[in-house]
């Protein structure tokens, strides 16, 4: 029973990490019907970045934080500006080919720039873990947990709280009838891609420092937030969050209890399960794919 | 004269083993004409049919381990105990295993996953293929997991009364996959020209008009599915028994996408696009590898993609035989040209 506890602190903060990579990746395709295939390359870019300012310049880590975060913002905004804008209104298969080539270049890159050494980030937490009864959790985690809801919490406020929110969700009903009504879309298509970015930027420099940093972890970073977007159902923030938490509790109990090779199965069989008995998700709206 | 165009190339590169000796760029047009085959197989599904499988190394990876399973041997044990011993086959029967077992997975990968379309069909490939990779990587009893299955032995051929021909040295594995490739051509060629072919490119045009004519959508995708896996699981046993070691590698993603360029690059659609991306690309790492790391090569691998599909989206093969027929005057298509407009 105490495994199945840790099992479950575990899964919670992973859980909320997942989710932040979800919304990032399901605002981005529900709005703009791209499949990013760097979505996970920004997750990674998050996390190196958070290495290059807080260990190699030297800054405060918190502030290395919310750096990495505006880091992945704006280079969302340039990669939409520079790749996306140019071939809007080109078929779904055309701009995913270009994300592809996209996260190609930003892979190799880093593979060329950090090495392929794994790197790591001390934090300013400290190393004996918070006990409670039998249970363990670190500091760091628990740290990372509350700043993944906050961001989950600013996102969904962002969406349904603001007037870009407001002309975000009108673009995604539809979209001519957002522009009749003077919603500037290029504009709304950089903010959901500059917004996405941010997103899954944060998600890697909060877990980064919780494993390691490597070139490689952006590679299965794509394919889980797409896991996480088709269990929650296109366009859907709450989808998004619960689809992170359910990936991570299939994870964590296929690790612990069929073996942990199979961990990262997990999420490809849920995806591969969802849309065959139920594409449309699990908490489907009336999104009809196509 | 583009009638014999194929006839021509297919000398033409049938004679480099005579004047070319130099074994590193033997090895070259080795692993290329591999690779050329597998982006053919893909072209039928993404060029002719429009569905981007992006799990296509899937179908690679499984001939390649199929081949070197069947003909070295293996001996698991099963969920509750039950034991399955395999003893050697010969190689070439390894190779007519890889065929069927891919194309077998290639049925049921195109018959679960044709209900979606678009991103989610991308996605379901993508996803069969990780699965295969974390299978192979962990099934250590069958596949030596990360270990790699070794010591492979070379394709060879059974001839009836002359015995067993190994294809051993570089210039004999040049011809056995330069045979594989023309085989292949051919195979497709006819599909794509034939009745079923029609039926692919008019659904590949418009779905719903398609199906409103009687066209049977999913049994053509499947069909579609089953051939091309069926070829890639041909490439990936000649992958196997040529470099005589696999290891799960060979599933990652970015095979797919060396895949992927080639056929883009070269042109989707078209017969010849993967043999002219394909050999682009394979030669693009020979000429750089003096000055350029690999993550630099696929820098420019990745730009190089971007590049196309803003420039040249429909590939090179369609923007030179554009740039050919410009200077030609307009002519009543006859029977013949219509067998070329299908051809592209």
């Amino acid at each position: 029973m105490t495994e199945f506890f840790q099992h479950m602190i575990n899964m919670v903060i992973l859980g909320s990490t997942y989710a932040l990579l979800g919304i990032g990746l399901t605002l981005i395709f529900g709005i703009m019907r791209v499949v990013n295939f760097a979505h996970g390359e920004l997750y990674a870019f998050g996390a190196y970045f958070l290495y290059f300012v807080a260990v190699l310049l030297g800054f405060d880590f918190f502030l290395s934080l919310l750096i990495s975060i505006a880091a992945g913002c704006i280079l969302g905004a340039l990669i939409e500006v520079l790749l996306l804008r140019p071939m809007r209104g080109a078929d779904i298969d055309t701009t995913m080919l270009i994300m592809i080539g996209a996260m190609i270049v930003m892979q190799n890159t880093e593979q060329y720039v950090w090495g392929g050494v794994a790197k790591s980030v001390s934090t300013p937490f400290p190393e004996t873990p918070l006990v409670i009864g039998s249970f363990s959790v670190s500091w760091l985690r628990l740290f990372v947990f509350f700043a993944a809801l906050v961001l989950i919490a600013a996102a969904y406020f962002l969406i349904h709280r603001t007037k870009l929110g407001k002309a975000m969700r009108a673009t995604f009903q539809d979209r001519d009838t957002a522009s009749l009504m003077g919603v500037n879309i290029q504009a709304i298509y950089m903010a959901t891609f500059a917004i996405g970015s941010s997103l899954a930027a944060a998600a890697g420099a909060l877990l980064g420092p919780v494993y390691v940093i490597s070139p490689q972890m952006g590679n299965i970073a794509s394919l889980k937030a797409f896991a996480i977007v088709i269990l929650g159902g296109l366009g859907s923030i709450g989808g998004a969050t619960v689809g992170g938490f359910i990936l991570a509790f299939s994870e964590e109990m296929g690790a612990g209890y069929i073996s942990s090779g199979y961990r990262d199965a997990m999420g490809f069989l849920l995806i591969i399960a969802v849309l065959l008995f139920k594409p449309t998700g699990l908490f489907a709206r009336s999104e009809r794919i196509g | 004269m583009r009638r014999f165009l194929p006839r021509i190339a297919l000398l033409a590169l049938a004679s480099v083993p005579m004047w070319l000796h130099d074994p590193y760029l033997l090895n070259a047009f080795i692993t290329t004409g591999i690779f050329i085959v597998a982006a053919m197989s893909l072209n039928l599904l993404l060029g002719y049919t429009g569905q981007l499988s992006l799990g296509h190394v899937a179908f690679f990876g499984i001939g390649a381990y199929t081949s070197a399973l069947v003909s070295l041997g293996f001996d698991v044990e099963l969920i509750g105990g039950f034991r399955v011993i395999h003893e050697r086959w010969p190689v070439w029967l390894g190779f007519i295993m890889a065929i069927l077992v891919s194309g077998v997975c290639g049925y049921i990968v195109g018959k679960l996953s044709f209900r979606v379309r678009g991103a989610y069909f991308v996605i379901v490939t993508i996803s069969f293929a990780e699965v295969v990779r974390l299978v192979a990587l962990n099934w250590v009893e069958l596949t030596q997991g990360p270990l790699a299955l070794t010591s492979i032995p070379p394709m060879a051929l059974g001839l009836p009364g002359l015995g067993e021909f190994e294809f051993f040295s570089k210039q004999a594995n040049f011809y056995l996959v330069l045979g594989v490739a023309a085989l292949s051509y051919v195979i497709i060629s006819r599909l794509v020209n034939s009745r079923i072919g029609r039926a692919m490119v008019a659904l590949k045009e418009n779905e719903s008009l398609a199906v409103s004519v009687g066209i049977d959508v999913t049994r053509y995708l499947v069909l579609a599915a089953v051939i091309s896996a069926g070829i890639a699981g041909a490439a990936g046993s000649l992958y196997a028994h040529y470099l005589k070691i696999i290891d799960p590698d060979v599933f990652l993603f970015l095979y797919t996408v060396t895949m992927v360029i080639m056929v883009i690059t070269g042109g989707k659609g078209t017969l010849a696009g993967p043999i002219v991306g394909g050999l682009i690309f394979g030669f693009i790492p020979v000429a750089a590898r003096s000055f350029a790391t690999p993550e630099i090569q696929w820098i420019v691998y990745g730009l190089f993609m971007i590049v196309i599909v803003f420039v040249l989206p429909q590939g090179i093969v369609p923007a030179i035989e554009k740039w050919f027929s410009v200077g030609e005057k307009p002519r009543v298509p006859g029977p013949a040209d219509a067998n070329m407009q299908d051809a592209r």
